[in-house]
């Protein structure tokens, strides 16, 4: 059981909290309504400078030669900033918890690995006079093959797109190309199965697109610190980051946010900070650098892309007995923290199903598309469409309701996860329960009975044999079937034991049990 | 650079400057002004985070030219407070929790004002209608709708 350190800040603590249910009063809503909420942009610092980037107008190009002459010369120009005038030029973010290496650039120098990407950083006396300046750089390309694919990404002779990486894949503890789960022998659940479902599934970028683009001014401040109005959503994190890339200790900073116009995980990569302190540390004024729309959408990175191909075996009755899941994760040119959405996606291998036999390859993949970031559950969204579309297949396939279907795999309290862990505090089944009944969706007795809390564990506790692979990297599945139904061959697989169909007192089902929880108690 | 003299009416104040020539509105409420309660979020008249009101009339103030609101009356939010109250849209925003981040908020509170201004007793369908050239990315529509009809209905109770 997870264990609450209550003792640490026992004299802070209230256990007797009683807000759910009721309506609290948001503390920034008088700000919102009255508009003085002060967001990063609201502050007008004296004599304020105006940062504006340079971009690779390229997927991925050599940079023979960048000619800034004309633009220093620009009426209004103060200050140029090129990579070399970058401390730590080579960063990447989760390097401040010691994983995954530097890969990253503040402004490019030899090659640029997507469109969008920053090259030089022109800082002006106005805004107009630093997009003036910055059309009059020049930079010469020497253009090279691009890949925009995952698969493609894979092949041998792909483009390598971040030369960190050089097969175009984050690697793991320093050897390993991808994670991988292994829990029973899929081969053999699958061999074993009723029929075998083998389905693509492709999701889109995402733009977070807030309406408030990401920015931030930072202003030289007394004994020699500056001071950093920022949008971010992860104020430390990005205080840290700076202080990395400018190889300064991080108590030179005091950021200022915590007001952000949106974010929903498109805020977290420290994507101004660190030109907007570099150019206010070389030319000693504040300097304000936010990006334009336009700049948002190409530039600020989305929710990436995921390509997800889920094969499973499932018997007649509607047992899943084999899971088999192989995932591309589409980081972009750069880490972010994609290599953290691959692990969050392994973990949650195969959903929340008791399965015996699943087998999971998730690759962390290098492409020339703008890095991807965090959204609204990176790492889950992509997989759950995934894994919820194939459960409304396979019930279709069998012919059996769907919200049954989900309920008769669903993990219970006592079961083994495919990660080697106790299934603890389940809810599906009653998440379906009410579900359904909100939904007014037909639904048997004996389904609304069952509970996460009873028959789990037992024969679903173990951990099945799983074979051991051999170092040699196996080839692809040779199967590619894309009709289904195998017919039965041979003897099922040892599938978890049926749910049992014995009634329970029907006053305690879990339909009930959660619409208590909404003061709507409907039987 | 040239400089044109301007004088209008800001949230009732007569105000008068020089602005640059192609200047925009919202960069002389903004950077000139100070008022910063219209937001930039597109530049590009997407959004609806600049949303002012013109002589009454909802514009967006990203893609006004400054010179083009020469002896008129420019009101923001920083203008729709009656002394130390709020104003019946306000209000009912603030109970409503019809704001999350509150970026677009200023800009939804002028559209919603330049309908009630015209339509006191709006149907849903018009508040959709006023409120539809702005941006909530926080998905919060449906609150926001709901408070501009009860801000409605609290001023025909109180009428």
């Amino acid at each position: 059981m997870l264990e609450l350190r209550k003792d640490i800040f026992a004299d802070e603590r209230d256990d007797n909290l009683n807000e759910v249910g009721k309506g609290t009063q948001r503390q920034d809503m008088l700000g919102h309504v009255t508009g003085t909420s002060t967001y990063f942009n609201d502050h007008k610092l004296q004599g304020m400078l105006h940062l504006r980037v340079v971009r690779s107008a390229q997927p991925h190009a050599r940079l023979r030669r960048i000619d800034t002459s004309e633009a220093e010369r620009s009426e209004g120009v103060r200050r140029i900033i090129r990579g070399s005038d970058v401390p730590r030029n080579l960063n990447t973010l989760l390097s401040l918890i010691n994983f995954g290496k530097d890969d990253e650039p503040t402004l490019a120098v030899d090659k640029v690995r997507y469109r969008g990407e920053p090259i030089v950083a022109v800082v002006a006396e106005t805004p107009r006079a630093a997009a003036e300046a910055a059309a009059k750089v020049r930079i010469d390309y020497e253009d090279l093959p691009a890949v925009f694919d995952v698969e493609e990404a894979l092949k041998p002779g792909a483009p390598t797109v971040n030369e960190t990486y050089p097969k175009n894949t984050f690697i793991y503890h320093e050897r390993y190309d991808h994670q991988k789960l292994r829990f029973g022998d899929v081969e053999r659940g699958l061999a074993q199965a009723d029929h075998v479902l083998e389905q693509r599934y492709q999701m889109s970028p995402i733009e977070h697109a807030p309406v408030e683009t990401n920015g931030s001014i930072a202003a030289p401040d007394t004994n020699g610190r500056y001071v950093v109005y920022t949008s971010t959503q992860a104020l430390f994190f990005s205080l840290d980051t700076c202080a990395k890339i400018l190889d300064l200790p991080s108590n030179t900073f005091h950021f200022i946010g915590g007001t952000v116009g949106g974010g929903f995980g498109g805020k977290v990569d420290t994507l101004t900070e660190p030109l907007a302190i570099l150019a206010a540390m070389l030319t000693g004024r504040p300097v304000r650098y936010v990006l334009g729309r336009e700049e948002e959408m190409q530039f600020g990175p989305p929710r990436g892309a995921e390509r997800i191909y889920i094969k499973d075996g499932v018997m007649r009755d509607g047992r899943i007995v084999a899971r088999q899941i192989r995932g591309y994760f589409d980081s972009g040119a750069y880490t972010r923290l994609s290599s953290y959405a691959v692990v969050k996606c392994a973990a949650h291998l195969p959903g929340p199903y008791t399965i015996p036999n699943v087998h999971g390859d998730i690759y962390c993949v290098f492409t020339n598309r703008t890095p991807a970031t965090a959204m609204r559950g990176f790492g889950i969204t992509g997989i759950d469409f995934a894994l919820e579309c194939q459960m409304d297949k396979l019930a279709h396939l069998i012919g059996m309701d769907p919200m049954e279907f989900r309920i008769l795999n669903a993990y219970r309290d006592g079961d083994m996860k495919a990660h080697r862990r106790e299934a603890k505090n389940t809810a599906l089944i009653e998440c379906v329960q009410v579900a359904a009944e909100k939904a007014k969706w037909p639904m048997r007795e004996e389904f609304r009975r069952m509970s996460s809390r009873k028959d789990g564990g037992g024969a679903r506790a173990a951990v099945p044999s799983t074979p051991r692979e051999t170092a040699a990297t196996r080839p692809a599945p040779a199967q590619q079937r894309t009709s289904y139904d195998r017919g039965l061959s041979s003897p099922p697989l040892e599938p978890p034991p049926p749910p049992p169909q014995s009634p329970a007192p029907s006053s305690s089902h879990g339909a009930t049990r959660f619409s208590s929880v909404f003061g709507t108690r409907r039987r | 650079m040239t400089k044109t003299p301007l004088q209008f009416r800001h949230n009732g104040r007569e105000v008068a400057l020089f602005v640059d020539g192609g200047t925009n509105l919202l960069v002389v409420l903004r950077e000139m002004l100070g008022d910063v309660t219209p937001k930039f979020g597109c530049g590009q008249g997407g959004c609806g985070a600049c949303t002012v009101l013109i002589d009454g009339e909802a514009h967006l103030s990203c893609l006004t030219l400054a010179e083009t609101v020469e002896g008129r009356a420019v009101e923001t939010l920083d203008g729709i407070k009656t002394g130390p109250n709020l104003h019946p849209l306000q209000q009912a925003f603030a109970e409503g929790f019809a704001a999350q981040c509150g970026y677009c908020t200023p800009g939804m509170l002028m559209a919603a004002k330049a309908l009630l201004d015209r339509i006191p007793q709006p149907s849903r369908e018009q508040v959709v209608e006023a409120i539809s050239g702005n941006i909530c990315r926080c998905t919060g529509y449906e609150p926001i709708i709901n408070a501009v009809l009860a801000a409605a209905a609290s001023r025909r109770a109180s009428a």
